[in-house]
């Protein structure tokens, strides 16, 4: 009972400090926080920017477990807020059980479809702009091996590794791409250690470029690579400041590009299947001023040229989820 | 399999089983002396969180060091506490403490860094960086041994020389001093000990916070050593292993060495799948590598092979008759 009280009280606090002001847009992070330094932060900074330009104001909750999904969802549509943007894709099952009972508003989940009349599904095609880093690796590439570490084996990461080996073998048709992955629970996330170990096990192997998929292993990957002297690639967001000069480009999610926008439509959200990709600037790579010397103008070239055919759409990617296979490498 | 590959999947296996021999060194201290320690994860945890906290605050890595090592005293003596003083549930009081590192290091590193559960990266002083041993670079060309002595033993950070030296000065404490002996004898039968005038008590509370600085050891060096900062649930399950491999190793130092460099090169092996389908000539599933170590454990405890018999006063609170 005691318990069921702390809860109670909890959830009114969380209710009170929640989505105050109605008919502003709402967002919800995921676990992990807003300043992640990842995915979280980037649709952070999307909101920011919307308010910033717009003056407007947003209603936004860290959730702390999975527990308080639902209710954090019905809480910001109680309270008027519209629309209601989540980031990650665990949002997808209380979205899915909540949408229905409020059809005035609209919702926009990234990283999932979920099915429903008022709600806008933004998926990111990984594999466009894992491609277009592959095709960096092989250029950067001195031995001509290069090679991919990934968080947890799934299909989405399997996706991003299969994008990048066929990037890489389209600059280089004989370039070696290793790929390994830290393990097949969720513990594969959080696991540096392994991510060094791998990361040293591929240099042997002969690689000079990694490119780490990984979550907070991925932490681990580009330490050790810029302990070793060899490039790395970053993921989600942009990392090339974490070890300068030492991140060749980082495959960038924009995440903020997809929560700005979800903002900006409003109360007249378009609903629907909304893919971002390297067309509409939804991935892409990394170039500032911490890896300005490491991009060569041929690569950028190349690489520019690669991102114009995908967008018009005479260069296609193959998609590792589409049909579960990779023309390019084997697992 | 040529003779580079081996010398790097070797050196591969030292860094990997480090963090698992000095979480089973302290393990053994702990269980030898009748305190079950399931909380040994949770203590690496809590010792890598501090350890990077302090050494990215104060940029001096030795520092950090010392506070990882009380971070995991602390706890240690929660456990004491519990167990010991209070006669709790020994186990469960392990689980509490796994939990409570779990959470309170994320939730203290979000609060001091604002970096999601991270702390700042380390760099220079403020991590620990691989020493080089006398004539490494001299030998380096001498063919077997110059590799050999370069690449597996030297080019290691100080916690590595350290863990492999606590093996013989943890054999030589239990089996050579009386305070190892009583300490032994207090994990088989507290009574005939505590008959012998020695406080039961203080025996196995100065076994827990022996434990304590071990696993503050071992997560310092995942922390500092062979990362460069803290990132959330880092020890991953390392604490588990070591913990196998003590019951592998049948509580004795000697033997944990080796359960740790064989659990270690099972590690390093999992890395390398093209060299097992190379060797084997057929693809090998990589979790099958990474459950060996439990299965094997399983084996001997089944009694496969050899008996593994956990001291007899284990996991009981000690109550004095009256």
């Amino acid at each position: 009972m005691t318990l069921m009280k702390t809860f109670l009280g909890a959830s009114a606090a969380l209710a009170l400090t929640a989505g105050s002001v109605a008919a502003d847009p709402a967002i919800l992070f995921d676990l992990g926080g807003k300043f992640d330094k990842s995915f979280n932060e980037s649709a952070y900074n999307g909101a920011q920017r919307w308010a910033d330009e717009t003056g407007g104001s947003y209603a936004e909750v860290e959730i702390q477990s999975d527990a308080q999904r639902e209710q954090a969802i019905r809480r910001f549509a109680e309270s008027g807020a519209n629309p209601i943007v989540m980031a990650g894709f665990s949002w997808a099952t209380p979205l899915a059980e909540v949408a229905a009972d409020y059809p005035d508003t609209k919702f926009a989940i990234i990283d999932m479809v979920v099915e429903a009349p008022n709600v806008r599904s933004v998926v990111f095609n990984e594999h466009e702009g894992s491609y277009l880093v592959g095709m960096m690796a092989a250029m950067a590439s001195e031995t001509g091996t290069v090679s991919f570490i990934g968080g947890m084996d799934i299909p989405l990461i399997r996706k991003f590794a299969c994008g990048y080996a066929e990037g890489a073998k389209a600059v280089n048709p004989d370039a070696t791409v290793i790929a390994n992955m830290a393990g097949t629970t969720p513990a594969a996330w959080n696991d540096p250690v392994k991510g060094s170990e791998l990361t040293l096990a591929q240099i042997s192997q002969g690689s000079d470029v990694v490119f780490a998929a990984a979550g907070g292993t991925g932490v681990g990957v580009l330490q050790t690579a810029a302990d070793e002297d060899i490039l790395s690639i970053g993921v989600d967001a942009n990392q090339n400041y974490l070890h300068p000069g030492e991140v060749l480009t980082s495959m960038m999610k924009r995440v903020d590009n997809a929560v700005y926008e979800a903002m900006s439509q409003g109360e007249d959200l378009e609903v629907g299947f909304n893919v971002m990709g390297v067309a509409n600037e939804g991935v892409g790579y990394a170039l500032d001023e911490f890896n300005a010397e490491l991009v060569t103008d041929e690569m950028k070239a190349a690489v520019d040229a690669a991102a114009a055919e995908i967008a018009s759409g005479s260069l296609s990617v193959h998609d590792y989820t589409s049909d579960e296979s990779c023309p390019a490498l084997s697992f | 399999m040529d003779f580079a590959t081996l010398l790097q999947m070797l050196d591969a296996t030292v860094r990997l089983a480090t963090p698992l021999l000095l979480a089973c060194l302290a393990g053994l201290f702990s269980e030898r002396a009748g305190i079950f320690d399931i909380g040994l994860e949770g203590k690496m945890l809590a010792a890598a969180f501090l350890s990077a906290a302090i050494a990215a605050v104060s940029g001096s890595v030795w520092l950090g060091l010392f506070a990882g090592i009380g971070a995991s005293i602390a706890l240690s003596i929660i456990h004491g506490l519990a167990s010991i003083t209070f006669r709790g549930n020994q186990l469960i009081s392990g689980v509490a403490i796994n939990f409570l590192a779990a959470g309170l290091t994320v939730v203290i590193a979000q609060s001091w860094f604002a970096q999601g559960g991270r702390t700042p990266q380390l760099s220079g002083g403020a991590r620990f960086n691989p020493i080089t041993l006398p004539f490494a670079e001299a030998l380096r060309d001498v063919p077997v041994i110059g590799p050999i002595y370069f690449q597996l033993i030297s080019g290691h950070t100080p916690l590595v020389y350290l863990a492999i030296l606590m093996v013989p000065i943890t054999w030589w404490i239990l089996y050579r001093t009386r305070f190892g002996l009583r300490l032994r004898a207090v994990g088989e039968n507290p009574a005939a000990v505590d008959t012998a005038g020695v406080s039961v008590i203080g025996l196995r509370y100065a076994a827990v916070a022996i434990c304590g600085v071990l696993c503050g050891i071992a997560g310092a060096y995942l922390a500092t050593a062979l990362q460069a900062g803290f990132v959330k649930d880092m020890s991953a399950g390392r604490g588990y292993i070591a913990l196998a491999a003590l019951i592998f190793a049948k509580w004795r130092p000697w033997y944990a060495l080796y359960a740790c460099l064989l659990f270690g090169f099972l590690q390093a092996l999992s890395l390398r799948p093209d060299v097992i389908t190379r060797a084997l000539n057929f693809q090998v599933n990589g979790q099958l590598l990474d459950v060996l170590p439990y299965i094997l454990t399983v084996v001997i405890l089944a009694g496969f092979v050899g008996k593994a018999i956990p001291p007899r006063a284990g996991g009981e609170p000690y109550v004095k008759e009256r």
